[in-house]
């Protein structure tokens, strides 16, 4: 009469997981989404998926072989492009990883990283030529942190003082942000009437605040001048944030605060302050990263500097569990997705968009996989647990 | 100052256009976050609402040469919104059952969504002849802007200046819909048990939980129902707002953000939602209507939806009226065993 019922599927949390295994169910997951993705390749170019994904590998780093590019160390084109990509994107990353981290919810990246590229571009736009190039680039990398804490300060300060909801707080200063690049770039237009500020050259042709040239003005543009600095700036900040939110009093009061706001409290942390300090710090590798988006990548500045990447990049410190080097895997599988979608929209005739559908795809995979790392899931009706 | 006012009529016609995409797109956000889910991936949804709508529309009419208005009706708005649930199901799945963050999920529906819609967007205008606005659904586009012609008449003859029966009835049906919906959507939480109940889930899950609510099928139905609606906005915009075609201009996505937006300003509320949507229009628009503006003053005075929210977010959490804070458990993972 007393009729048990055994659900068909038991859930349970693990204790730990080990991490080549927690890697495995990562790698099972990208595998997975490759396949499903190739599904969807197929069926709608009716293509040999493996043909689409060399295509995918010749968008990211050209047909030229990569380990030879590698141990050549001679990149093609292509290849820079791709690092620089992956260098920016990672960059906004880490700067989102504190707040993450003190489960503050930054959503406000691209508003950050544009207002960056605001100060970046007036002061390349004013004063290029008028003051010493070392000068211009400290005012420039100077007021484009200042202009990125600024707006994550904003954010922060009402959370702490008022418990405003920071998601929606910072999601609306990026369109506040965007709405300035906006009303910038109709002021700076060149030329008149373009509603674009083109590439901002001093006196027409003089490359005066690109930070390749920051040293000789190399003729003719080199790739890597500008994108090895890229790379130099992104790694040091990993290195700044790997060791400030593992290794000093700072980082510890972060981890506090976003495992538990009251014990934070009780044992003395200053909340508030920390909100504040914290915010300062993120919008300030956002701002950076403007800085770089302007200096290094564009030479210019548009409502799309930022390119939605303010937003992909909260996905990838979330999926890096906020470790600054892990960040740097994501970008490198994001951007080889996006440049190889590409690819395959150029030689398949297909539209270029396919490049978010199939990173929506691999991302929904990896974020579903995290849950068959934490959780243990048994299938059937067995009676006694093992 | 009198060029304004003669034209406030007009401001008022398009900002209620306007509006009834973003009031779709956000009594579906509000019917979500009253669950505790935040769905940050409005904007895919109406995306995917839109193309969805769209690609039926065009296959039924002009693939398939039917010509019942009814028909056209009916497919588009099914597909728009069966397709829209679908996106909701994806989230549901990944974030009630599979508990990923629902932030980071929903942000990556975005990208999936606005990736899917101008995928399909470009396909389908390459099908209609590959220029740009090459699409066409003439019947249903008719059909979903089509109003009585007689009672604006009637109306605008009673108010000779004021054109009232212009600006109260001569938009498509979906804009009564939608304030239909919100009217709905009162009743539902302020009147009905499972309302409560589903208030009650997205303010304490672990309690609603124990009181015995299947926290889980409210949830998912919150959810999914929400997303519907949310898509059903993306559908207006394609049908009424650009005339039954596609742009790859990145638009929706702004109005689903801006739809997000409106749900903060409601302070979840959905009757706040009707009169919020039209003034959101009206600031959006006022740039075009104000004379004398420049284009970079254009640029700040489009800022204004977005500052008004924000005003809203600042002064709500200042007063911290119990009715107007969000659902105290949204954004947050629910897992029993985990209390």
């Amino acid at each position: 009469m007393h009729e048990h019922h055994e659900p068909l599927i038991r859930i349970s949390k693990r204790d730990g997981i080990s991490k080549p295994r927690a890697w495995g169910i990562r790698l099972i997951a990208v595998v997975l989404s490759l396949i499903v993705s190739a599904i969807i390749i197929y069926s709608l170019v009716k293509m040999n998926p493996l043909e689409v994904y060399a295509s995918m590998w010749k968008g990211a780093f050209d047909e030229k072989s990569l380990f030879t590019q590698i141990f050549t160390f001679s990149f093609t084109p292509k290849t820079w492009y791709f690092i620089r990509d992956v260098m920016i994107l990672a960059c906004i990353s880490i700067g989102l990883a504190p707040a993450f981290k003190m489960k503050f919810w930054n959503i406000g990246a691209e508003g950050q990283v544009l207002v960056g590229c605001i100060a970046s571009a007036f002061f390349m736009i004013n004063f290029a030529g008028k003051m010493a190039t070392p000068l211009l680039f400290v005012c420039m990398i100077g007021t484009s942190i200042l202009a990125g804490a600024i707006w994550g300060i904003i954010p922060g300060f009402f959370k702490a003082r008022w418990n405003a909801n920071e998601t929606l707080f910072t999601l609306m200063m990026n369109y506040i942000a965007i709405r300035l690049t906006a009303f910038c770039v109709s002021k700076w237009e060149n030329p008149p009437g373009s509603n674009s500020v083109g590439s901002i050259r001093y006196q027409g042709k003089e490359r005066i605040g690109w930070i390749g040239d920051m040293f000789k003005n190399d003729n003719p543009v080199k790739f890597g001048n500008d994108y090895m600095w890229l790379v130099l700036i992104v790694l040091a900040v990993a290195v700044f944030m790997y060791i400030y939110l593992r290794k000093t009093k700072h980082g510890y009061e972060i981890a506090v605060v976003g495992d538990s706001e009251n014990t934070a409290r009780y044992s003395g942390i200053r909340v508030p302050n920390l909100y504040v300090r914290t915010m300062a710090l993120s919008g300030a590798v956002c701002g950076l990263t403007g800085f770089m988006i302007v200096s290094a990548v564009d030479h210019t500045i548009s409502t799309s500097s930022a390119d939605g990447r303010g937003f992909t990049a909260i996905i990838v410190a979330w999926l890096a569990k906020m470790n600054p080097f892990v960040m740097f895997l994501i970008s490198v599988l994001l951007v080889f997705l996006d440049k190889g979608a590409s690819q395959i929209a150029t030689d398949f005739q297909i539209s270029e968009y396919a490049s978010e559908i199939i990173s929506g795809v691999v991302l929904f995979f990896i974020l579903g996989s995290e849950f068959f790392i934490n959780y243990k899931v048994k299938l059937g009706r067995n009676k006694k647990e093992g | 100052m009198l060029e304004f006012l003669t034209s406030l009529p007009t401001l008022l016609h398009s900002a209620i256009v306007f509006g009834t995409v973003i009031m779709l797109g956000a009594l579906g956000e509000i019917l979500t976050e009253k669950s505790g889910n935040l769905n940050l991936g409005v904007p895919g949804i109406m995306y995917i609402g839109a193309i969805a709508g769209l690609i039926a529309a065009y296959f039924y009419e002009v693939q398939g040469g039917g010509t019942n208005q009814i028909i056209c009706l009916v497919v588009a708005l099914v597909a728009a919104f069966a397709a829209s649930m679908a996106a909701g199901l994806i989230y549901s799945f990944l974030t009630i059952t599979l508990r990923t963050n629902q932030n980071v999920t929903g942000l990556t529906l975005t990208i999936f969504g606005s990736g899917v819609g101008n995928f399909f967007g470009c396909s389908l205008t390459k099908l209609a002849g590959g220029q740009p606005g090459q699409i066409k659904v003439p019947i249903t586009n008719t059909v979903f802007t089509a109003y009585s012609e007689k009672l604006v008449k009637w109306l605008d003859d009673l108010t000779p200046h004021i054109g009232l029966g212009n600006l109260l009835f001569s938009y498509g049906f979906l804009t009564y819909v939608a304030i239909a919906i919100a009217i709905a959507m009162w009743f539902f939480f302020k009147r009905t048990r499972s309302g409560l109940c589903l208030r009650s889930v997205g303010e304490n899950t672990a309690t609603a939980d124990a009181a015995g609510i299947n926290v889980t099928k409210y949830k998912y139905l919150a959810t999914c129902i929400g997303a519907g609606i949310s898509g059903l906005g993306g559908l207006y915009y394609v049908m009424s707002y650009i005339g039954g075609t596609w742009e790859s201009l990145g638009t929706i996505e702004a109005l689903g953000w801006l739809a997000v937006a409106l749900v903060i300003f409601t302070t979840w509320k959905p009757i706040r939602a009707i009169w919020g949507a039209y003034l959101f229009g009206v600031l959006y628009w006022s740039y075009y209507y104000i004379p004398g503006l420049d284009r970079s003053s254009m640029e700040l005075f489009k800022m204004l939806p977005y500052l008004a929210t924000l005003a809203i977010l600042m002064i709500v959490s200042f007063r911290r009226k119990p009715e107007d804070q969000p659902p105290a458990s949204l954004g947050l993972p629910y897992f029993r065993e985990e209390r």
